[in-house]
Parts: C-alpha cells; sequence; structure tokens
C-alpha cells in the first residue's frame, strides 16, 4: 500500500510529475494526490519547486557564480543564532543557509554573476555584520553531483536490447 | 571427421528470443521492454568491494563450493529474509548465476529418462537444460485464467505427478506471477504425495510486490526434497557479475559440487568478494530498486487498464504479461517494433503456456516507460 510519504519521494525524484502519472505509480487516485500536494504545500513541508541546473552545460556569459561561504559569528545575551541567520537570508545572493556542527557555525550558499560581484557582496554585506568574526570563501569550481543527480554519470545503457 | 552438433544438442531449437533480438539490434532509437534484466546498475559498494578486491590481488581461485565467508553471509541472509535456514559448510554451493545451479541439479540429481514436470510459460533455459541431461519434460501449462500460478488442478491434468521432479519460478519470468503461502501450500502437498522433487527458482523472490515470498521448502516435509536457487543477478542488479546459489540437504549440494567442481572449480572470485560486500551493506538499495519496481508495475498495469490491454494483476520480477489483442503474438510484437519502435518480447518465447501474451519488463527508466506506453496506446488505436 502506497504511503503518503511515497508522493514526497516521486516529487523529489521529479517534480514536474503530473498528478495523473503520480495516481497511476501509487495506490492514490489523481485527486486524492492532488489534495495530498496541497496539504504538503499548506503545512509547508513542500517549500517549492525548482529545477536543478547544470552551470557548465548553459552559455559561459549567463553562467553563474557560485561559492560556499564558512561563517564564524559570537553570541550574546541579546543575539541568537536565529537573527544573525535572518540577517543574512534576507540577501538575494544567498541561496542556502545552514547552522552546522563542527569548526565553523554557518554554512551559506552565495551565487552571483561574477565572482567579482560575490566577493563584493561577502566583504560589503555579509563581514561587516557585528556578530560574524570570520569569513572563508570557497568559490564553486565544478559541480559533479546536486540535489542526488549526478552530472556525469557513465551509467550509460549498455545492455542487449532483448534478452530472456 | 566433420563437426556436428551432438544429437541432444541438436535437438534443441536456438533461443525463440533470438530472432526479435537481432530485430531489435538492427534498429537504432528503440525503447526496449524486451529486457529480462535490471536497468539499475549493480550498487556503488559492491562495485567497490570488487574493485578493491583486485586491487589487493585477490584473484585465486575459491573453494569449490564458494567463499566460506560469503556463505556464511547467504546463510544469515536467507536466514532473515525468507525464512529459510542452511547450513553454509554443506548445504550451500555458489555457483555462476542461478542458471548454473539449475544445470548442475538436473545433471546431478536426475538420471536420463527420469522426467521432469516443468511449469510453463518458463524461463527459456529449463527445457533445453532438461534436454542436455537426458531427461524427459513434462509440460505444466499454467492458465491465464489462474493469473499464471501453479494449481494442484494443472499438476494433476499435465501427469505431473508421474514426473521425478518439479521446476518452476516464482516470482515468475515471464509473467510476472507470484504465489501465496496458501497456493504454495497446494503445490506442496501434491509434491509430498506424489514423492516428487523440487527445484525453487527463486531468484526473483526479493521483488514480490503484493504479499511476503514464501519458499517452499519452509513448508513442511518439503526441505528434505527441494533445491532453492536464488543469486545477485536481479534483485542486486549484479546479472554481469554471474553470481548465484544453491541451497539444498549436504548429500543434494555434495552430487551437484561433484560436477561444480570439475566444470566450473569456482564461481568467479572477483563476483564473490561484491556479494558479500552486497549482502553486508546494500540491502537498502535492493529495497529502494524494488519499491521503483513497484511503482513501475502500477504505472504500466494502470496505462494497460487505461487502453483496454487485458492483463492480470501482476505481483512479481519485474514483468507483465498482457493479452495479446492479435491471434499471433509474434506479428503484433514485430509490427509494434517496426512501426512504433517498442520492443516487447511474445510470450511464445517462453514455452507453448505463452502463447497469446506479450512479455513486457519494466526494468526501464519511467520516461521511456511512459513514452512506451503512450506509443503502445498510439498503436492500438
Amino acid at each position: 500500500m502506497s504511503s503518503r510519504r511515497e508522493i514526497l519521494d516521486l516529487l523529489r525524484e521529479n517534480a514536474r510529475y503530473t498528478t495523473e502519472d503520480i495516481a497511476r505509480l501509487t495506490d492514490y487516485s489523481e485527486s486524492e494526490v492532488a489534495e495530498i500536494i496541497e496539504e504538503f504545500e499548506e503545512a509547508g513541508i513542500i517549500r517549492g519547486y525548482q529545477a536543478v541546473v547544470d552551470w557548465n552545460a548553459v552559455e559561459s556569459d549567463e553562467e553563474r557564480v557560485r561559492a560556499t561561504v564558512e561563517l564564524n559569528v559570537t553570541l550574546d545575551r541579546e543575539t541568537s543564532y536565529d537573527d544573525i541567520s535572518e540577517r543574512i537570508a534576507k540577501f538575494p545572493e544567498v541561496t542556502s543557509l545552514r547552522l552546522v556542527s563542527g569548526d565553523y557555525d554557518f554554512d551559506l550558499e552565495v551565487e552571483g554573476d561574477s565572482m567579482r560581484e560575490v566577493s563584493h557582496f561577502i566583504s560589503d554585506k555579509i563581514a561587516p555584520i557585528p556578530e560574524i568574526t570570520q569569513t572563508v570563501t570557497h568559490y564553486i569550481m565544478e559541480s559533479y553531483k546536486e540535489q542526488g543527480m549526478e552530472f556525469d554519470d557513465h551509467d550509460d545503457d549498455d545492455r542487449l536490447s532483448v534478452s530472456p | 571427421m566433420t563437426f556436428e552438433p551432438a544429437d541432444r544438442v541438436d535437438s534443441v531449437p536456438p533461443s525463440g528470443i533470438r530472432r526479435f533480438f537481432e530485430l531489435a539490434e538492427e534498429m537504432d532509437d528503440i525503447i526496449s521492454l524486451g529486457v529480462g534484466e535490471p536497468d539499475f546498475s549493480a550498487p556503488w559498494a559492491a562495485r567497490e568491494a570488487a574493485i578493491a578486491s583486485l586491487e589487493r590481488g585477490q584473484t585465486s581461485y575459491t573453494a569449490n563450493r564458494g567463499k566460506r565467508e560469503l556463505r556464511e553471509r547467504i546463510a544469515d541472509y536467507e536466514a532473515a529474509a525468507h525464512n529459510l535456514q542452511y547450513d553454509p559448510a554443506e548445504e550451500i554451493l555458489v555457483t555462476a548465476g542461478a542458471s548454473e545451479g539449475l544445470d548442475l541439479a538436473f545433471r546431478a540429481l536426475l538420471n536420463p529418462g527420469d522426467s521432469i514436470a516443468i511449469a510453463q510459460p518458463c524461463y527459456v533455459s529449463y527445457v533445453p537444460g532438461a534436454t542436455f541431461a537426458g531427461i524427459d519434460v513434462v509440460d505444466v501449462p499454467t492458465r491465464a485464467a489462474d493469473e499464471f500460478k501453479l494449481t494442484r488442478e494443472v499438476l494433476e491434468s499435465s501427469g505431473a505427478a508421474e514426473a521425478d521432479a518439479l521446476v518452476y519460478c516464482y516470482p515468475n519470468n515471464p509473467t510476472g506471477a507470484t504465489m501465496t503461502a496458501e497456493e504454495m501450500a497446494d503445490v506442496a502437498a501434491f509434491c509430498r504425495e506424489n514423492d516428487l522433487l523440487v527445484f525453487a527458482d527463486e531468484i526473483y523472490a526479493d521483488l514480490t510486490y503484493e504479499h511476503d515470498h514464501t519458499s517452499i521448502a519452509t513448508l513442511p516435509g518439503m526441505r528434505e526434497r527441494t533445491v532453492v536457487f536464488n543469486g545477485f543477478s536481479k534483485a542486486f542488479a549484479m546479472t554481469g557479475f554471474r553470481l548465484g546459489y544453491a541451497m539444498a540437504p549436504p548429500e543434494a549440494i555434495e552430487a551437484m559440487n561433484r560436477i561444480h567442481q570439475y566444470s566450473m572449480l569456482s564461481a568467479p572470485t572477483t563476483a564473490q568478494h561484491a556479494a558479500i560486500e552486497a549482502l553486508n551493506n546494500c540491502r537498502d538499495e535492493v529495497t529502494e530498486m524494488a519499491a521503483q519496481y513497484d511503482r513501475r508495475r502500477k504505472y504500466v498495469l494502470t496505462r494497460f487498464e487505461e487502453m483496454g490491454l487485458d492483463c492480470f494483476p501482476a505481483s512479481g520480477a519485474f514483468y507483465a504479461f498482457p493479452e495479446c489483442p492479435w491471434d499471433d503474438a509474434g506479428e503484433f510484437a514485430e509490427s509494434l517494433l517496426q512501426e512504433k519502435r517498442v520492443a516487447v518480447v511474445p510470450g511464445t518465447a517462453f514455452g507453448e503456456g505463452g502463447s497469446g501474451h506479450l512479455r513486457v519488463s519494466y526494468a526501464t527508466g519511467l520516461d521511456d516507460l511512459k513514452e512506451a506506453m503512450a506509443r503502445i496506446e498510439s498503436f492500438l488505436n
């Protein structure tokens, strides 16, 4: 028997599956699928749907430059992680922001049109935030796998076209 | 003196799937639903274990019966997954695919002139394998009305009671049929009453979707008369590694090993290393692959229903077995291939019991499967 979770898995596999497709792939009817997806959206479980883009395959003048940034912060009685994260997440250049364990506090992903733009963003907008004590920026040079998808997948189908 | 095939070879026609394969191979951009193996690659951890074993130089023969560690892991796995208890020292033989195991059983446990009941339609190697061993074949044609399950009725009406052994595969290739515990109990009772040995091909055991798989060897009075065959090809997606195993009481394994030690010596060593890793660490991948097949199964069955193609609810392996809307399934499959570039296999390739049907494999990515279903639909209209 299918579970609601399965619908979530299918949408994570391919967010463009239609409700009709999902109904055929599970034990739910099409209207049940539509209802469950709506519930996921309303509950904030599904926050959006996006394409997985391999920027290496895009024309270079349209390319996006991306970097991950390690952030160290200091807290005080009045300032929590949530307060700092809110200030950082508001910038449209920031594509993801996570609090992590280990040597640094926040793991930030930034996107821009050029390295210059990204560098300026870090130095002008992020580094000056008073609680931030250190930033270490890593420009992404090559991406091999994003959101579970391998970009250079050599697992070509080499099977015989008909076999017993 | 010239080369002429020996009589027992000459009496076996080339595989019925062959002609169709040649036709499909000549064509570009076909979507094939004619493939009898997973579309997934072997789990990465298993592949990496194979590479690591090569780097360490582990390229020698193993024990005839297979590496002790592998047999122990197989015993643990079969106990946990299928409630089967076999002693790794004496009751498990690692073979080059389940196919080798079946061939060994035919030759080591039956005499020329003995007879074997074969549930049809079936995997293409059973009848030739029996013929090569000089064994007479009793056809047991399962029926579409029974959803291609093996029943006491078909066993009785086909004369299986007179045979020395019974061979079947459930979950079934080519039909996708499975047997519940109750249905298997009927078959077991028939085999006990008529004193048949059983060769149970359970290669698709972990691809059973609607209920738990029941091995006949777990039923009362059956373990002592049954050889169970399984392997890594299907559920673990490791076909090219050529690794399977047989499980049976010590005297049966000893006899099979007598041939195996002279003809094969030992199953491929690299594959054995990969298989140990597969059993230790790749169970999640197996579960995930099975979940993917199950979704595709539902998709295909729903689409057949939508296009008015009669198909019983296949519940195992990765095959559906719809009725062919034309009288001649071979002609249908050929026209579908020529006109719509979709390959399916006519049921007759799997024995007479398969006539009037088509084997549709859903071991194909969902995008291709969707496109293939759309093409079949437009072909039918």
